[in-house]
């Protein structure tokens, strides 16, 4: 097993570096630049995994981010560990560990695999067909199916890696290093375009910097060396960025696009550590110039999944950049000219390739006199109907095709081999343009879809814009850069440029065999296990669309997206369904193109940076005070206080009763504040809020209600007039920025002609609202001269006052039914101002008192709360409170919806109180509510918004919405719970003090 | 993410902004007037065209000033930006 592969040293790996990796447990030599994937092949090892749903034995098959089979884990069991990802993009490391993934126990001995025996039991969509009935056994298959099918293992800790996130902007984006990007920077760069040129692998020169092939000359020079050359030049303009590791995974309209730029994935363990590991670019370029190659497409056959079975062009690369050679014993089978590039390669280094199998009926090419001379057989017109070997592929037996293609005729011959290089063409790499919303169109000649309509300003060039030929590539290039960037010439229009042309061309989507295709195995998508065979069946059983297609069969499905398999699926569907390719259209390719770990997404948002949360100014006190937070919008408001060991329940229990007996206090700072200015600031007010608001003295505070033009209550809260043309204006905590938002939208479209300026100053003062029978008491100690008597300063009213030389506004106004006063004062004296307040406040048992009592409080006099009461399907009427609605005003915002002929039903839900015939059983929020258990299925008539046990009352008190509520006074309901059934009666929504003798107490 | 030309501050990401819906839906003068039909046709009834369409933004991390557009919902291509008030230009 341990044969060493290297066949000769190569510029791009340092053979004096050795590095020792484990790979499922087993410990592996490779070299310094070698991948995974490259390491592995080199000591042998082919078989890499077991496929997803046959669990077939896999091996390496590319060389790239396309690679299907070769799905690994990286340091399994530890908090860095990331599954699904590519060997062949994994850099090797010491210390690196790497495990096979999707087999169990072990990738030699995988239980799944009774899948593969089981197989004909499997056809597409089996999971579909079989799991779904009946529904409720559902989740006793999933536990099944996930357990086998499990591709990896996410990490159970936290992710100890940093992210980061950078935004960049440019004047031309070249995504991809090869030699098209490279021509394409360095004419973009020389002409004073800010440009930023990005390589998903570690080096840059795609596959040309590895050609060293008498057939592919530009100026007498092999095209390697150059690239070369070109390289190092561009390596100094000052104009460009070149980063490598960087892979585009996301292109947006309007040339927004995502990159992840990998800075540690490649190096060892210890120079991982403090240092950021993937950045994800964020970038806004004026123009794009997408360079992103070609995938070579495999070709269809019975058993084409075998361990052993590569690309060509990925034998070439192991073969040329790495120094590796995939097998001993190699054949190519191949409908054109560019395995024929792989074949001289393997023979210039003295790799044995036994025959190149070609569907073509021949083919004359300098390439294909090559390998005459070099005495490699070629099969013309053959093709491979069946392999040999489990667990690596030992044979391959081949019959000549038919003239239409459709049969195979003649002698069957065996070929022996352990490596076989399959090339069924190339398929330009559209995915980012498709994702920019680029249009595709079909080539009938080379049997591709290439860019047709930009939907931006960009441009695609070399292969991924179907330039498969060098010529090609390079003359496209000197033409579309001049248009694309406006300029006279390019650096390139005198190149002497000698390339084989690959002239004939034969595409079989499907290849023909001496089986029915029933009979075979022959995979379109690897990595999904999809085979022709079930792309045939869905289409027999009726479906027509590709999208369809692709999700019945999960073709294109798994985390490659298909990049190797969906050309071919297509290929098949048209042939078998008569529809031409051009009109069959492709699927949609997402974003990422290749995946993103969710470190790289989430960057530096995470911990207390998840999301900012704001403090009111007297934050710092309620921490010092134990006091345990909620999150209000962004808001941190302080929830209760507990003393000691008290429960939640005690602490509010404690607290409703301190307000209401002695004094209570409540950081009010959250609430919502907006400054209103000038000469129409009444008319405003008057056509945002449902009362009128001209009358309204100066010095006065009203509560208003708003609502959306759908009559739906919208916010509340007090609004006060400072003097004649200004007010300040109070709405809820959550609701503050929608509210100005709003307010700013009607002053801007509908009534531009009124004179009114709104400004926000929420965080401008921090409010203390002191209540219960000792408040006046209290303030008159804070600010002795302030007239308190009720004729001076009644309920309701405002007054300015200074505390020492501070200036602050004193608001006499109640939300929990107490008398009660709220002092806003410039933020920076928050602090001191609550401090004062608990300090004079002491010998009255002053009890600061957080949220949860508010809520408890304000039930007990069944004032609503906008967002708990109500949820935008509740009118004024709904809620009881027609009296804050003006019949006399002639038009405010959602008036006319209050009498459409939905919202004047009387089976509307309705706020009624609801009480519980036990005094002590307190309802859940959001129970339903029903008046007849018996009849199935029961009819809900509402559920329970708010309820608490109230310790003023001594009892349990609830408001709740109820259909037809408001006439149904008294009358017995019931609310449902799982282990009982509760007996309640809809009553007043005001349950203490009606007649509101306490404000004035 | 767009770019959009805020008429007040120039060219800013799509971010900033927010979408306000359909554009020269003007409010019923005299609501009280209209029919529960002609009400619901103001209060519900929106096109959702692809294609051209005359939508209303609001630059609301910026300026806070709200402005029309010309936006072809198919292809998101901003063809023009116009104030309040001020009448769509012709395409
Ligand atoms: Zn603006």
């Amino acid at each position: 097993m341990s044969d060493n592969l290297r066949t000769s040293a190569s510029k791009f790996i340092d053979q004096t570096t050795r590095v020792s990796f484990k790979f499922d447990g087993k410990t592996y030599f490779g070299f310094k630049g070698d991948t995974l994937a490259s390491a592995l092949l080199a000591n042998n090892v082919h078989l890499v995994g077991r496929s997803f749903k046959y669990h077939r034995p896999r091996g390496i098959m590319t060389s790239g981010s396309e690679e299907p089979n070769a799905i690994i884990q990286i340091n399994k069991n530890s908090s860095v560990t990331e599954p699904n990802v590519r060997a062949t993009e994994v850099e090797i490391y010491d210390g690196l560990e790497a495990s096979s993934q999707n087999c169990w126990p072990s990738v030699n001995f995988d239980i799944g695999g009774i899948n593969n025996i089981l197989s004909p039991l499997l056809p597409a969509g089996f999971y579909y067909k079989t799991f779904m009935w009946p529904a409720s056994f559902w989740e006793k298959y999933e536990y099944f199916i996930r357990k086998s099918a499990g591709l990896g293992q996410s990490p159970t800790e936290p992710d100890p890696d940093i992210y980061d996130h950078n935004y960049v902007h440019c004047d031309v984006l070249i995504i991809g290093g090869g030699i098209s990007g490279i021509m394409a920077a360095k004419i973009s760069a020389e002409n004073n375009f800010k440009t930023l040129l990005l390589e998903e692998k570690p080096n840059l020169g795609g596959t040309t910097i590895y050609q060293k092939n008498d057939y592919f000359k530009i100026n007498d020079q092999y095209s390697s060396e150059w690239l070369e050359k070109e390289i190092d030049q561009i390596k100094n303009l000052k104009n460009l960025e070149i980063k490598t590791r960087t892979s585009v995974a996301a292109y947006h309209g309007y040339n927004y696009l995502l990159a992840r730029e990998n800075l540690t994935d490649h190096l060892p363990i210890e120079k991982k550590q403090n240092t950021i590991r993937q950045r994800l670019l964020k970038i806004r370029a004026k123009k794009v110039i997408t360079a992103t190659g070609s995938i070579e497409r495999p070709l269809i056959f019975d058993n084409n999944d075998r361990p052993g079975i590569m690309l060509s062009s990925a034998i070439k690369k192991y073969a040329d950049f790495y120094g590796v050679a995939c097998g001993k014993e190699n054949v190519l089978f191949t409908n054109n000219d560019t395995a024929y590039e792989t074949a001289i390669s393997l023979n210039n280094k003295g790799v044995k390739v036994n025959a190149i199998v070609d569907i073509r009926e021949e083919n004359k090419s300098d390439l294909t006199n090559e390998i005459n001379n070099a005495g490699i057989k070629i099969y013309n017109s053959y093709t491979v109907i069946n392999t040999k070997g489990y667990k690596k592929i030992n044979k391959i037996t081949i019959m000549k095709l038919s003239k239409d293609g459709k049969t195979v005729t003649d002698s069957k011959v065996d070929i022996k081999c352990d490596c076989l290089g399959v090339s069924g063409g190339w398929t330009p790499a559209v995915h980012l343009f498709t994702q920019s919303g680029g249009k595709l169109k079909f080539d009938d000649n080379d049997n591709i879809f290439i860019p047709n309509k930009y939907p931006s300003d960009q441009l695609s060039i070399g292969s991924c814009n179907g330039n498969l030929e060098l010529e090609d590539i390079i003359s496209n290039i000197n033409v579309s850069l001049k248009n694309f960037l406006k300029i006279d010439k390019t650096n390139f229009e005198k190149l002497k440029i000698n390339s084989s042309k690959s002239i004939s061309k034969r595409n079989i989507w499907l290849l023909p065999s001496n089986k029915t295709v029933s009979k075979t195995k022959a995979f379109v998508d690897f990595q999904n296990d999809a085979t022709a065979k079930d792309i045939k069946l869905a289409l027999r059983e009726g479906f027509r669309s590709i999208e369809h297609v692709k999700r019945y069969t999960t073709t294109g499905m798994g985390t490659d997206q298909g990049k190797l398999g969906n050309m071919n699926a297509l290929g098949i569907i048209s042939d078998t369904s008569n529809v031409k390719m051009s009109d069959l259209g492709t699927t949609t390719f997402r974003p990422p193109y290749t995946p993103l770990t969710f470190g790289t997404i989430v960057g530096r948002n995470v911990g207390e940076f998840f999301d900012t949360f704001r403090k009111t100014p007297m934050h710092d006190w309620h921490v010092q005070y134990k006091a345990k937070f909620e999150n209000v919008g962004q808001w941190k408001r302080a929830w209760y206080y507990p003393k000691g060991n008290e429960s939640m329940h005690d602490a509010v229990q404690r607290e409703s009763k301190a307000a209401r007996e002695g004094a209570g206090i409540l950081d009010a700072s959250t609430l919502g504040k907006i400054d209103i200015q000038g000469s129409d600031a009444s008319e405003f007010l008057n056509r945002v809020y449902t009362n009128a608001w001209s009358k309204l003295a100066v010095g006065k505070c009203r509560y208003g209600l708003m609502l959306n033009e759908d009559g739906m209550v919208y916010d509340d809260g007090v609004t006060t007039r400072l003097s004649e043309n200004h007010y300040i204006m109070t709405t809820t905590t959550g609701g503050a920025a929608n509210v100005l938002g709003k307010l700013e939208d009607y002053l801007q479209t509908e009534w531009p002609e009124l004179d009114v300026y709104l400004t926000s100053v929420t965080d401008h003062y921090a409010t203390a609202s002191v209540c219960g029978p000792n408040s006046k008491k209290i303030i008159s100690k804070i600010i002795p001269n302030l007239d308190l008597s009720d004729e001076s300063f009644p309920h309701m009213s405002f007054k300015n006052a200074k505390i020492g030389n501070i200036k602050c506004r004193v608001m006499r106004i109640s939300f929990t039914g107490e008398q009660s006063y709220e002092i806003n004062i410039q933020a920076n004296y928050g602090k001191s101002l609550w401090e004062k307040c608990m300090e004079a406040g002491n010998e009255f048992n002053i009890t600061p008192y957080g949220t949860e009592t508010m809520h408890l409080l304000r039930a007990e006099k069944g004032f609503i709360i906008v967002g708990q009461d109500t949820d935008a399907t509740l009118t004024p009427i709904d809620l009881q409170m027609d009296w804050i609605v003006s019949k006399k005003k002639y038009d405010f915002i959602g008036k006319r919806s209050l009498y459409r002929s939905d919202t004047i039903r009387d089976d509307r839900k309705q706020l009624v109180g609801i009480l519980t015939d036990d005094p002590n059983e307190v309802l859940e929020e959001g129970a339903q509510i029903v008046a007849d258990t018996s009849k199935k299925p029961v009819e809900m008539l509402g559920h329970i918004t708010s309820s608490y046990f109230s310790p003023n009352l001594n009892k349990s008190i609830a408001l709740g919405v109820v259909k037809g509520g408001k006439n149904m006074m008294g009358q017995k309901l019931f609310v449902p719970m799982k282990d009982k059934i509760i007996n309640v009666k809809i009553a007043d929504p005001v349950f203490l003090d009606k007649e509101n003798k306490r404000l004035n107490a | 993410m767009f770019i959009i030309n805020c008429p007040y501050c120039g060219e800013r990401e799509q971010s900033e902004f927010k979408a306000g819906g359909e554009a020269h839906i003007v409010r019923p003068k005299q609501p009280t007037e209209l029919s529960d039909d002609e009400w619901a046709e103001y209060l519900f009834m929106r096109k959702n065209i692809k294609g051209i369409q005359l939508e209303r933004w609001v630059h609301i991390h910026g300026c806070r000033k709200w402005f029309n557009m010309v936006r072809d919902t198919s292809n998101d291509q901003i063809h023009a930006v116009y104030k309040m008030g001020e009448k769509p230009p012709i395409k």
